[in-house]
C-alpha cells in the first residue's frame, strides 16, 4: 500500500507519483490531505487498483478511467467519471455539476445531493452499462441527452418541499433509464421522456444496487426500499427523426 | 410527392449508344435510372451469373427487348457516377435549363427551397461546404515573387524546406554547458512532425465509410502527414496507423477510451466546425451499422447525437480542465488542438484557448464542409477563414502568445496557391478535408446526408463502400499532397524562401486586389502596387 500525504501537493505531481506506482505495481493507494487536487484516477486502467482519498479530490476525478475503484471520504466536485469507461467511485458525501458526462460504463455512488448537469450523455454498449446513483436530489437538466446507463436519484433525508430533482428532468434522452425514488412534478420533465411504474424486471436491477448503496452508507435497506418509486424512460428512441426534408 | 418542385437536373441518355448493359441502373443510389419496362433488368437478374453457354442466348434478348433506359431527372443529384462509368459514354447530365422569370433577389434556389419546405414542413439539409456566392479573399490576395534585386530559389537544385512541427513552443530557450558543448536546459511540449504543412481535417467513420479513413490513414503515412478521426472512434483496422493519426474527443464523446487517447499521436477537443458553427451532430441510426457501432462504441441503430456544446464545457476555464484531462491521460506526451469555427469573436476566444494550455488551435472558415448540417447554418453562419487567421495571428502576437500555440487553418483550401496565402497569413499548417475527397472522386453534389453516395465516400452501403478501394484511393491522396508540396516549394522558391518557416505569417509578401480599406486592414496586407 502506498500512503501519500496530497496536502500543498501539485495534481501534476500527485498523479504522477500514482502512475509512476502503478507502473511499479502498486494496487493500493491511501491519499490523505487531498483538498481539490485535480484529475485522481484519470486515464488509469487496471481494473485492480483501489485509491482511498481522505479529503476533498478536485474536478474530473477517475475522468476517462477504465477499471480502478475510488472511494472518497469527503464530498467531490464537478466532473467526477468524466467519460469514465469502467471502474468505480464512492462518494461518502455531495458532488457537484457534470458527473457521469459521456459515461460508458463502471458505477457512481453519491451518498448525498449532486449538482445541475448530471448524467448527461451517459451511454451504453454491450456488456457495458454505466450506472450513477445519487442519494440525496439533483438539479436541473438530470439525464440530459442521455443514450444508455442508468440514473438512480434516490432524494433521501431531503427537507420538506424540497424537489428531488430539478427542471429539464431526461430533456433529449433517447436511452436508458432513470430511477426515481419519488414522483418529481411532471411540468419539470423532458418533453421526451415518460414516467411510468416498476415491473419485476426493473426491481431485479435495481434492489441488487439498492442493497449495494445501503451497504457503503450503512442505511436500511428497508427504509430505503421502501417508497415509492418510478421510472422515467424515453418515449421515442428518435426524438429528432422528423425534423429535416428528405 | 412531386409538388412544385422541378428536377434540377436533367439526364439525357444517347439511345444510339446505349448497350443497355445495365450498368447505371444497377449503380445510380438514388434510383434515378431504371429500365422503361423493366423486362431487361428481369432478365439482367435472371443471367446475373452470365454462364457462357448462355451467352447467345443473352445477346439474342438484348437485342428483341424494346427496353431501354429512361431517367426520373428529380431523383439525379448530379453525381457524375453514372456519367464516369458509362461504358459508352452514352450519358450526359446538364443543368434543367427550365427559365424562371428574372428576379435578382428571388433566385430559382430560393423557391425551390420554399417548395419543398412548404412541401415537409422540415430543416432544409446539406452536405459539403458554403457554396454561395460570399466575396473570396484567397482570391483577391497575390503573392510576391522574388526579381532582380533578391535572387529566386530553384528548389530542383536547392534544398527546399516543408517539414512542420505542430505543438507549443517555448517563450525562450535556454542552455547549460555540457562535456560536449551547450546543452538545452527548456524541457520542450510535445510535438507532431509534418514533412508537409498539410493534414486531412476531421472526418469520422460514420460521416465517410471505411475505405475512406483507411484512404486518408495510408495516404497521412506515405505522406508523414496525419488524418484525423474526427468524433467516431478509431476503427482497429486504423491501428496500424495510429502514429499518423489525430484522435478527436467531441461533444459526444464516441469512441473514446483511454487507449483511443493513448493510440493517438495527437488529441483534438473539436468545439465547432466550420461549416455548422454552434450545432452538434447527429448521424442517424440507419448508419450505425456493427462496424460503425463497434468503432463508436454505441448500440447498433442507434442515433449517435452529438450535443451542440460539450456539456462539460461553458468556459475558458472549463475548457482548460479538459485540455489537461486529456494530458493528464496521456502523461503530457502528446499535444492536445482545440478546433472552433471562424466566428466573429475568434481572436479572443482563441486568445482564451492559448491560455488554456492549448497546443495547436484549428480554425475552420465558413467554407468547411460538413456530412450533414442544416443548409441555412452552413450558409449564413461563420466568417471567412482568411479574415479569422489573419485576426488570430495578429491577436496572439499583440499579447506575445503566438509562440504558445500551432495554428491549423481550414474551410474551404482548393490548391496550393490558397495554402501559401494561409500560411503566410499566419497558420502553421492547412488541413484539407473538401479537397481530400474530391481526389478521392467526389463530385460535390452535398448529398451526403442522404448516405446514397454513389463514390462509396460518404455512405455506409455495403454495395456502395465496396466501390471505393482504399489503396487506390490512398494513391490518389499521396499523389495530391505530392503536388501541392512541389508547387509549394515552386512558390517559396520565387519568394527567395528556402522553408515554409520563412513565410509563416509574413504578410509583407501578400497583396491585396480590389479589397476595401478595412479588408486590408483586417487581413493585415497591403494594397497591389504598394512597396514594401
Amino acid at each position: 500500500m502506498l500512503r501519500i500525504d496530497a496536502g500543498g501537493l501539485h495534481y501534476r505531481l500527485l498523479n504522477q507519483q500514482i502512475r509512476d506506482a502503478v507502473r511499479n505495481g502498486e494496487t493500493e493507494f491511501v491519499l490523505d490531505n487531498v483538498n481539490g487536487q485535480r484529475y485522481i484516477g484519470t486515464g488509469l486502467e487496471s481494473a485492480n487498483i483501489r485509491i482511498t482519498i481522505n479529503g476533498v479530490p478536485g474536478n474530473d476525478l477517475a475522468a476517462f478511467m477504465s477499471g480502478p475503484e475510488i472511494t472518497v471520504w469527503g464530498n467531490a466536485q464537478d466532473g467526477v467519471g468524466n467519460t469514465m469507461n469502467a471502474g468505480k467511485v464512492v462518494v461518502h458525501g455531495a458532488a457537484g455539476d457534470v458527473l457521469g458526462y459521456g459515461m460508458r460504463g463502471g458505477k457512481l455512488f453519491i451518498r448525498g445531493n449532486v449538482g445541475y448537469r448530471v448524467g448527461i450523455h451517459m451511454k451504453e454498449y454491450r456488456d457495458m452499462m454505466p450506472v450513477l446513483v445519487v442519494g440525496g436530489t439533483a438539479g436541473a437538466f438530470f439525464g440530459e441527452y442521455m443514450a444508455g446507463g442508468r440514473l438512480v436519484l434516490l432524494g433521501l433525508d431531503r427537507p420538506d418541499g424540497a424537489p428531488l430533482a430539478g427542471d429539464y428532468l431526461g430533456t433529449g434522452m433517447h436511452g436508458g433509464v432513470i430511477y426515481l425514488r419519488g414522483r418529481p412534478d411532471e411540468s419539470t420533465l423532458g418533453k421526451e421522456v415518460k414516467l411510468f411504474d416498476l415491473d419485476e424486471s426493473d426491481w431485479a436491477f435495481l434492489e441488487p444496487l439498492l442493497e449495494e448503496f445501503c451497504r457503503y452508507y450503512g442505511r436500511e435497506f428497508a427504509e430505503v426500499r421502501g417508497a415509492d418509486f418510478c421510472k422515467l424512460i424515453p418515449v421515442s428512441h428518435r426524438p429528432y427523426g422528423r425534423l429535416y426534408t428528405p | 410527392m412531386r409538388g412544385y418542385l422541378p428536377p434540377e437536373y436533367l439526364v439525357h441518355i444517347d439511345h444510339g449508344k446505349c448497350r443497355r448493359c445495365g450498368n447505371c441502373v444497377r449503380n445510380c443510389a438514388f434510383g434515378a435510372l431504371q429500365f422503361e419496362h423493366g423486362a431487361w433488368q428481369q432478365i439482367m437478374r435472371i443471367f446475373q451469373h452470365g454462364q457462357d453457354d448462355l451467352q447467345q442466348v443473352f445477346d439474342k434478348i438484348k437485342e428483341n427487348v424494346p427496353d431501354r433506359v429512361v431517367a426520373d431527372h428529380h431523383k439525379c443529384v448530379q453525381c457524375h457516377y453514372c456519367v464516369t462509368h458509362c461504358p459508352e459514354g452514352a450519358i450526359s447530365v446538364q443543368p434543367n435549363p427550365l427559365a424562371y422569370r428574372g428576379n435578382y433577389h428571388w433566385q430559382p434556389h430560393h423557391l425551390k427551397n420554399i417548395w419543398l419546405q412548404a412541401e415537409t414542413g422540415g430543416k432544409l439539409l446539406t452536405g459539403a461546404g458554403n457554396d454561395k456566392t460570399y466575396f473570396s479573399y484567397f482570391d483577391h490576395m497575390v503573392l510576391d515573387a522574388c526579381q532582380v534585386t533578391n535572387p529566386s530559389i530553384d528548389p530542383l537544385r536547392e534544398p527546399m524546406e516543408l517539414r512542420t512541427y505542430l505543438g507549443s513552443r517555448p517563450d525562450a530557450l535556454e542552455f547549460e554547458s555540457g562535456p560536449d558543448g551547450p546543452v538545452l536546459k527548456t524541457k520542450l511540449a510535445p510535438a507532431v512532425r509534418l514533412e508537409t504543412p498539410l493534414v486531412f481535417a476531421g472526418m469520422s467513420y460514420g460521416a465517410v465509410s471505411l475505405n475512406a479513413h483507411k484512404a486518408l490513414a495510408m495516404a497521412a503515412k506515405a505522406c508523414g502527414i496525419l488524418m484525423n478521426t474526427g468524433e467516431g472512434g478509431l476503427h482497429t483496422d486504423l491501428y496500424p496507423y495510429a502514429d499518423w493519426i489525430m484522435v478527436q474527443v467531441a461533444s459526444g464523446r464516441f469512441g473514446i477510451d483511454p487507449d483511443y487517447l493513448r493510440r493517438g499521436v495527437a488529441v483534438e477537443i473539436k468545439i465547432g466546425q466550420g461549416a455548422k458553427p454552434g450545432i452538434g451532430g447527429h448521424l442517424p441510426g440507419e448508419k450505425v451499422d456493427e462496424e460503425v457501432s463497434r468503432t463508436r462504441m454505441i448500440p447498433v441503430g442507434s442515433d449517435a447525437l452529438s450535443p451542440a456544446p460539450h456539456h462539460d464545457i461553458y468556459s475558458i476555464e472549463d475548457l482548460s480542465q479538459l485540455i489537461y484531462a486529456l494530458k493528464e491521460a496521456t502523461e503530457y506526451t502528446k499535444p492536445v488542438a482545440v478546433k472552433i469555427a471562424a466566428v466573429h469573436n475568434v481572436a479572443a476566444i482563441a486568445s482564451g484557448i492559448a491560455r488554456a494550455g492549448a497546443d495547436i488551435i484549428t480554425i475552420d472558415g465558413f467554407r468547411g464542409g460538413t456530412g450533414a448540417t442544416p443548409l441555412i447554418i452552413r450558409d449564413h453562419v461563420g466568417i471567412p477563414i482568411e479574415m479569422a487567421l489573419a485576426a488570430v495571428d495578429d491577436r496572439l502576437r499583440q499579447e506575445g502568445i503566438r509562440n504558445r500555440v500551432s495554428l491549423v487553418a481550414s474551410g474551404g483550401i482548393r490548391h496550393s496557391g490558397d495554402v501559401a496565402k494561409a500560411i503566410a497569413l499566419g497558420a502553421d499548417a492547412v488541413a484539407i478535408g473538401t479537397a481530400a475527397l474530391i481526389a478521392m472522386g467526389c463530385r460535390l453534389c452535398q448529398k451526403c446526408y442522404t448516405g446514397n453516395c454513389n463514390w462509396g465516400i460518404a455512405t455506409q452501403k455495403p454495395e456502395l463502400t465496396a466501390r471505393l478501394d482504399p489503396e487506390r484511393a490512398a494513391e490518389r491522396l499521396v499523389n495530391l499532397i505530392r503536388g501541392w508540396s512541389l508547387e509549394l516549394k515552386e512558390i517559396l522558391g520565387a519568394l527567395g524562401l528556402n522553408a515554409v518557416e520563412s513565410l509563416r505569417g509574413s504578410r509583407l509578401r501578400l497583396r491585396g486586389i480590389g479589397l476595401s480599406e478595412s479588408d486590408l486592414r483586417v487581413l493585415g496586407i497591403k494594397n497591389a502596387g504598394v512597396g514594401a
